[in-house]
């Protein structure tokens, strides 16, 4: 049987491939395996050391002692896996994807990546962005106190190291994955003083009428177990609103308010999360379209039926394309594979077609209920448009929300404008944790849809590299010699 | 029919809104023109927003020297001039020689500054180079410094000259191309993407755009539309007051106050003006990356957080195009700045509105006249 070669060093990487995909998710393992089988030349780029993605981070390495607490759909991974390690494609792990865009000559994209210290490009005729998700920010007053994380990067901590949280933990926000991550801490062995749900009580309204869909959903099931076990196990408080973290230079309480009064728990940790939204980064410093979904609060890429963006080559699986979860982004990434395969030649469009439908009829199947899910656990508005003045919102360059309604007061009319002005978005996240709320002050500020108002521009390198690794790029041949001089 | 709207027609259209235009603008409110500014995308959007807010009289070109004087001057005196500093500091800008021979050019050249009557540039040996910049490598013999020199913050920059400008009656209208130019009984009728406005003066400062307008009124100029790129650091700790630049390789730099560092020097991606998107050669900006690596051996464990390009103009002989249109009354050129145009905002923007309001000036400009990539018979823009 064919296996996956590992690539280590940029001098083993072909100077180009068919495809290449980044990201080792659900979504890139499926387009790997996909992509394998139809001949194509595949190169996986994934900045984790094994296969898995957020999802099933770790999954391949044998599993710490607290890794059972992870549950049996973390478990599902697995096969995932090991059919993606058994394809034919070069699996570069440890690697950071740091650009792409169209190349300078010939048809296809040049991917800037990093390998053991040392920059190369790689030309690639078609690419797949598998980049999953980020945790939505969560702008409170206090939220950059040490002892404030996101539940997401405490789950990163639980998987790749079994690090279980000390002390006493408090997790607020809303979204399934909350209930998930707190089944798995407490699983863990984790001290959970109490679960604040933020989840806004009219939401059930504007998700009522998608309740028929999701009740027929395989959604259901899991999430009513995955409920049903929390509640039984954990303090949970639900219609919070109003968090706030407290404390001298550190953590030492949480302070909400339940019923319209307020209330404060002490506490070592906080984890907050509200949910998750598409990682955009690479597709939008490569220029693929994208717009605002008005029911998930987030931008999305413009995509056609293969997951194909604006930027002709240039395909986006995964809950990069949209949150629709792990099953979801495993078929999304067989997809857009299979489109990538026809638009290389490997397949007609009669091969093609009837390659997708069953692909198709799953996908269609797993999304049913996703809009109920979407509606009910939107973010309550107060913890994405921070109303206090003094909450940080841009957390690189301390710009803070007041900050930021005085500019729009000052006539700046969008993200770019408000970059330029006060540095929000310019930091080394590069607006992953503020991008999303400063499209939507403005919006709210200026009365505009956040349609109108646009996102951030993310600038190359997406991720930061340092001066010695970009001087190890191979050069013009004329700027080697005068270097050598 | 035009869409002049509140205020009347306007004594002076300006078509870009960069910080040409809006020096031009702000200097002919100054002197009491009704002006109009029309601006396709938003002020300071391209080269004048994203630059490297170097502000330098430092290795110009000869002709542009008076001009950059002057310029400087006013620098000096931003805050007053539109009451915000708008970042500007001057800490000086550093040329470096890397070699010997590097350092005897440079001897010839201040020497010939000096004969003309400037002395901004003044050399300096190895002593005072690692003086004013500690870090630079052993094997750098000397340089030349330009103490009134140092930085400012385009955005920042190009929006106050702008602000000032309205509040002294200028009108800036965002999201408006302009289209075509036609002149007839004295008058320009400038036809935009949002109706037509008319002003008897017209000012292009259209950047690297501003080809096309002057093709509209029929006076084509050979116009390279490029896209410099520049590079920054994550914040490290403070080690280097001026600016940097080199001759023999592209290289500037700078580091901020809040520590970052500015990696420029004139290495140019693919720009895409029909866009506003520019594509970075990545292995260009690796030679940048190898020269800091030599030149500034503390930088080497730097990281790279952003690298970007601006869209600029630039001139077959890299100076720019200022004055009269050779073949229409009333229309008046400013651009091809070719990558060092930001430091000569303010002044030339004055030039400009004395140029408007007098017909004349005393800042030698004859250099950047258009007609000197005129050959062929003249056409005109006035309609039939
Ligand atoms: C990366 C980079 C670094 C640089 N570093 C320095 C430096 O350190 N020091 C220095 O002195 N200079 C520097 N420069 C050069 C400097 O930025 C430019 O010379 C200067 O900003 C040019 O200003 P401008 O107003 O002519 O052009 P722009 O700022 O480009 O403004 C022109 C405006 O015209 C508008 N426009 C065009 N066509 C139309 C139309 N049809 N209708 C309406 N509007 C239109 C455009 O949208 C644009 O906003 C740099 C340039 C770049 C790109």
């Amino acid at each position: 049987m064919a296996e996956a070669s590992s690539i280590t060093t940029p001098a083993e990487l072909d100077a180009a491939y068919d495809l290449a995909i980044v990201g080792a998710g659900p979504a890139g393992m499926a387009a790997a395996k996909e992509a394998a089988g139809h001949g194509l030349s595949v190169l996986v780029l994934d900045e984790n050391a094994g296969p898995g993605g957020q999802i099933y981070r770790a999954i391949t390495r044998s599993p710490a002692p607290g890794l059972a607490a992870l549950g049996a759909d973390y478990w599902k991974g697995a096969p995932l896996a090991a059919d993606f390690l058994a394809a034919p494609v070069h699996y570069a792990a440890g690697t950071t994807v740091w650009s792409l865009a169209i190349a300078a000559e010939g048809s296809g994209h040049e991917i800037g990546v990093s390998i053991a210290g040392a920059a190369r490009m790689v030309a690639a005729r078609e690419v797949i962005l598998a980049t999953g998700a980020l945790e939505r920010p969560f702008p409170v007053p206090g939220w950059t106190l040490p002892g404030v994380m996101t539940a997401g990067g405490a789950q990163t901590m639980l998987k790749a190291s079994g690090l279980v949280p000390d002390g006493r933990v408090v997790l607020a926000g809303s979204g399934p994955l909350l209930y998930l991550l707190a089944a798995q801490f407490v699983a863990a062995g984790a001290n959970i003083s109490a679960l604040l749900d933020t989840t806004p009580s009219a939401n059930w309204g504007r998700a009522l009428p998608h309740l028929p869909a999701f009740l027929a959903s395989p959604y259901l099931r899991k999430g009513l177990a995955l409920l049903w076990k929390t509640r039984r196990s954990l303090r949970v408080m639900r219609g919070v609103s109003a968090i706030s973290a407290e404390g001298d230079g550190k953590l030492a309480s949480v302070r909400f308010s339940k019923g319209g009064a307020a209330e404060t728990l002490p506490c070592d940790l906080l984890l907050l999360h509200q949910g998750v939204v598409p990682n955009i980064n690479l597709s939008n410093a490569a220029g693929c379209a994208q717009d605002w979904d008005e029911t998930q609060l987030c931008f999305t890429p413009r995509l056609d039926a293969w997951f194909e963006s604006s930027v002709p080559g240039v395909a986006i699986a995964g809950d990069g394309a949209g949150i629709a979860g792990a099953e979801s982004a495993a078929l999304r990434g067989t997809l857009a594979a299979i489109g990538a395969a026809f638009r290389l030649g490997h397949l007609d469009a009669v091969e093609r077609d009837s390659r997708a439908a069953p692909v198709r009829a799953e996908l269609a199947r797993m999304g049913r209920g996703r809009a109920f899910l979407d509606h009910f656990y939107q973010p309550a508005k107060p913890l994405r448009i921070p109303p206090q003045d003094d909450t940080i919102v841009c957390r690189c360059e301390e710009v803070t929300a007041g900050m930021i309604r005085a500019a729009v007061a000052h006539g700046v009319t969008g993200p770019n404008q408000m970059k330029s002005f006060l540095r929000c978005g310019m930091g080394p996240c590069q607006g992953r944790q503020c991008g999303l709320t400063v499209t939507e002050m403005i919006a709210e500020a200026r009365g505009l849809p956040p349609t109108e108002i646009g996102a951030l521009r993310l600038r190359p390198p997406v991720k930061p590299i340092t001066l010695s690794e970009l001087a190890s790029l191979p050069k013009t041949e004329a700027a080697t010699r005068a270097v050598v001089r | 029919m035009s869409a002049t709207g509140a205020g009347g027609q306007p004594d002076v259209i300006v078509i870009g809104g960069g910080i040409h235009g809006c020096s031009s603008a702000l200097h002919c409110a100054m002197r009491g023109m009704r002006v109009l500014v029309l601006e396709k995308d938003y002020p300071g959007r391209h080269a004048s927003g994203v630059n490297a807010g170097g502000v330098r009289q430092l290795a110009r070109d000869f002709a542009e020297v008076p001009l950059s004087v002057l310029s400087m001057a006013l620098w000096h005196r931003i805050a007053e001039l539109v009451d915000d500093d708008c970042g500007f500091t001057s800490d000086g800008q550093v040329l470096v020689a890397e070699t010997e021979e590097e350092l005897t050019g440079f001897r010839e050249r201040v020497r010939k500054l000096n004969d003309l009557g400037f002395t901004h540039e003044e050399l300096i040996d190895v002593t005072e180079l690692r003086r004013l910049v500690p870090a630079v490598s052993d094997s750098c013999p000397g340089g030349i410094v330009s103490r009134q020199d140092g930085a400012a913050v385009p955005f920042r920059a190009t929006q106050a000259i702008r602000r000032k400008a309205e509040t002294l009656g200028a009108r800036v209208l965002e999201g408006v191309r302009v289209e075509t130019l036609a002149r007839r009984d004295g008058v320009w009728t400038v036809a935009t993407s949002a109706g037509a406005f008319q002003a008897p003066v017209v000012v292009n400062a259209a950047g690297a755009w501003a080809g096309r307008i002057a093709a509209m009124a029929g006076e084509p100029v050979p116009l390279k539309v490029i896209a410099p790129m520049l590079m920054i650091t994550e914040r490290r700790p403070h080690f280097i007051e001026p600016v940097v630049i080199l001759r023999g390789r592209k290289l500037s730099f700078k580091q901020f106050a809040n520590g970052t560092v500015l990696i420029g020097g004139g290495h140019e991606g693919r720009p895409n003006p029909d866009t506003n998107e520019t594509i970075l050669d990545w292995a260009k900006l690796a030679e940048s990356a190898q020269t800091v690596w030599e030149v500034f051996p503390v930088m080497r464990g730097a990281s790279i957080m952003r690298a970007w390009a601006g869209i600029e103009a630039s001139m077959p002989d890299h100076i720019p195009v200022i004055g009269p249109s050779a073949r229409n009354d009333g229309l008046y050129h400013q651009f091809g700045f070719s990558a060092h145009g930001f430091q000569l905002g303010p002044g030339t923007g004055a030039v400009m509105a004395e140029l408007i309001a007098t017909g004349a000036t005393n800042t030698p400009i004859d250099a950047f006249r258009i007609g000197r990539f005129q050959h062929d018979p003249p056409q005109s823009a006035a309609a039939p």
